[in-house]
């Protein structure tokens, strides 16, 4: 009856879900509306123009708050899956043990993996399911494939946040939810900076991911724009469907 | 779909729900006011509109504008900094900004290797965008951009006007500028978290402020970078971190990153924020080392992933309010200045 944590200690515990409904209702307080507006909608809405968005062996993420929760669900796996699946790799492996980049590449495999769990966690029972990746185009053997794909995974996560910010309803709710990625990008963006330092020192804000020439905005990009690249890493049953997010 | 239904769950979690609505009578007013339009489909939105009204926007809630406004303060503030320090005479706002370097800039910018040094000018470049940029985007939407205060209006030594602060040497000596500049950065990245529940009913408004915002956490990355690798260090994001986040700091907040370049001064960038009372409910202010999101602890709820204690609260940044950010922006403006 030890209540020391003790990850792994003892396997009842470690395969026990990590979370509890008790503690996903707390994250849900304030979503009372949302949740009982999201069920209006849906049975409100059967016309017979509305389209219907789960095109065979794809993964819709829904619209609204949810929708855009369950995108950044999405994508959090993604990322979360390609640093787990790196520290499997001879790049990673052949790193030293207090080099920056070894330090840099687990605290990043830390982060996203605390942001998977935690939009799963939130979402509960609305979440899309676990995605299986495809990560058979990156060599994780090398250094330039690595960082490559690092750079564009952050790059990516920090466009689509900024640019599904609007597809969040403006409800109580959907005011919190607005707040918790903010937490959540600006971290993504001090990710990517330094990946981007690391491919190439000083390019944190260059011109492919920033109007550095005319007003110093982050190029944010639309889901549908978003899942164009996201999907090329996804396996057929799991790539993304955002037609929702409109 | 009960809408009754649904106000009654509230209740039960925010008993003062109905005192937060002008009345319970006048909430049915409005939603009555919306008429005929009011079909299944819609009401959702017109919902939305309610809570917001009632949780949302009180009389003191800043308003769109309100958040611009203060935005473009602080982007006089980093602007006229960067100014100061690399280029020009500090003036903002008008237009391109100057290029002529000083006998003292020209001191500062050696201490850099050329690749910081350039890093410098990108930055200095976005924060003089980003005035033009808010100016211009307040003006289109029909309101009045604040004007650049006059650059006598600061003093980024934190000396309040004496120009001997506890920054003092901040433009001549390279670790204490990019100490200042970290400061600010950080601080920008906060206040704009803390400002976008305000402009939601603005879809373009939002996603702009959330453009500067991703980058605002860029610079705050590439100057943490560079004051862990060293001024001269031409590979800077190849400097591990080291044990002492104040001097050697990682790219991203860990806790409260030991109050920060200049904890005496610098601790409340990193501290908690006072919530308003027209802060949206649910909407608050921790410090940066907060490990519970969503009202999820998440350090003890994913202690199986046996991960460093760091990396829960490094995963997330926390937004201030306007209050707080004010106070640490005051840190840089003379005695008697009204612009904060």
């Amino acid at each position: 009856m030890s209540k020391i944590t003790q990850p792994g200690g003892d396997e009842a515990e470690f395969a026990k879900p990590l979370y509890t409904p008790i503690k996903r209702r707390s994250f849900f307080m304030y979503a009372g509306a949302t949740a009982g507006a999201t069920a209006l909608l849906l049975s409100g809405c059967d016309d017979d123009d509305e389209t219907t968005n789960d095109m065979p062996g794809m993964v819709n993420v829904g619209s609204s708050s949810l929708g855009v929760l369950n995108y950044a669900y999405a994508l959090e796996q993604l990322e979360a899956g390609f640093y787990t699946a790196l520290r499997d790799g001879s790049y990673y492996k052949g790193l030293g043990a207090t080099s920056a980049e070894k330090q840099i590449l687990d605290d990043l495999y830390y982060h996203e993996v605390i942001h998977r769990e935690f939009f799963k966690a939130a979402l509960g029972t609305n979440a899309i399911k676990a995605l299986e990746p495809d990560f058979s185009k990156i060599d994780f053997s090398s250094r330039t494939s690595v960082l490559g794909t690092a750079k564009a995974f952050e790059d990516l996560g920090v466009a689509a946040y900024n640019g599904a910010g609007r597809y969040i309803a403006t409800d109580n709710a959907g005011l919190n939810y607005l707040v918790i990625a903010g937490k959540i990008v600006s971290v993504e963006a001090r990710h990517a900076a330094l990946i981007r330092d690391l491919v190439s020192e000083g390019s944190f804000v260059d011109s492919d991911v920033v109007t550095i020439a005319t007003n110093g905005l982050e190029i944010s990009k639309s889901p549908s724009e978003v899942v164009t690249v996201a999907n090329t890493f996804l396996k057929d049953g799991s790539k993304l469907n955002v037609s929702g997010l409109v | 779909m009960n809408f009754f239904h649904i106000l009654s769950e509230i209740e039960k979690t925010d008993p003062e729900v109905f005192e937060r609505f002008d009345s319970r009578r006048e909430v049915f007013k409005h939603l009555t006011g919306f008429g005929k339009k009011l079909t299944a489909a819609t009401l959702p939105m017109a919902m939305g509109a309610i809570f917001n009204k009632a949780y949302g926007q009180t009389s003191s809630a800043p308003s769109v504008f309100d958040v611009l406004n203060f935005a473009l303060k602080l982007e006089y503030l980093e602007a006229t900094f960067y100014n100061l320090g690399l280029a020009g005479d500090g003036t903002v706002g008008t237009g391109a900004a100057s290029t002529t370097v000083s006998a003292s800039q020209t001191v500062l910018r050696n201490q850099f290797s050329e690749t910081n040094r350039n890093a410098l000018l990108k930055i200095r470049t976005d924060e003089n965008n980003h005035v033009n940029f808010l100016r211009a985007a307040i003006t289109q939407a029909g309101g009045t951009p604040i004007a650049a205060p006059a650059v006598s209006q600061f003093d980024f030594t934190g000396g309040k006007g004496n120009n001997a602060g506890p920054f003092a040497g901040v433009f001549s000596s390279a670790a204490v500028f990019l100490a200042v500049a970290q400061s600010l950065e950080d601080t920008g990245v906060r206040a704009y978290k803390g400002g976008a529940p305000y402009l939601a009913s603005n879809k373009d408004v939002l996603t702009a402020a959330l453009n500067i915002h991703s980058v605002e956490a860029r610079h705050a990355s590439r100057l943490r970078t560079m004051r862990r690798g060293g001024p001269l260090n031409n590979e800077a994001s190849k400097t591990a971190a080291g044990s002492n986040p104040s001097t050697s700091p990682k790219s991203w907040i860990s806790g409260q990153d030991g109050g920060g370049a200049a904890p005496t001064y610098t601790a409340p960038i990193y501290g908690a924020g006072q919530a308003p009372s027209y802060t949206p409910a649910g909407i608050t202010f921790p410090a940066e080392d907060n490990v519970t999101q969503g009202g999820v602890n998440l350090q003890t709820t994913l202690a199986s992933l046996n991960f460093p204690a760091a990396a829960f609260s490094e995963a997330f940044d926390e937004p201030l309010p306007v209050p707080t950010v004010i106070t640490i922006a005051q840190t840089f403006t003379i005695t008697g200045s009204t612009f904060f």
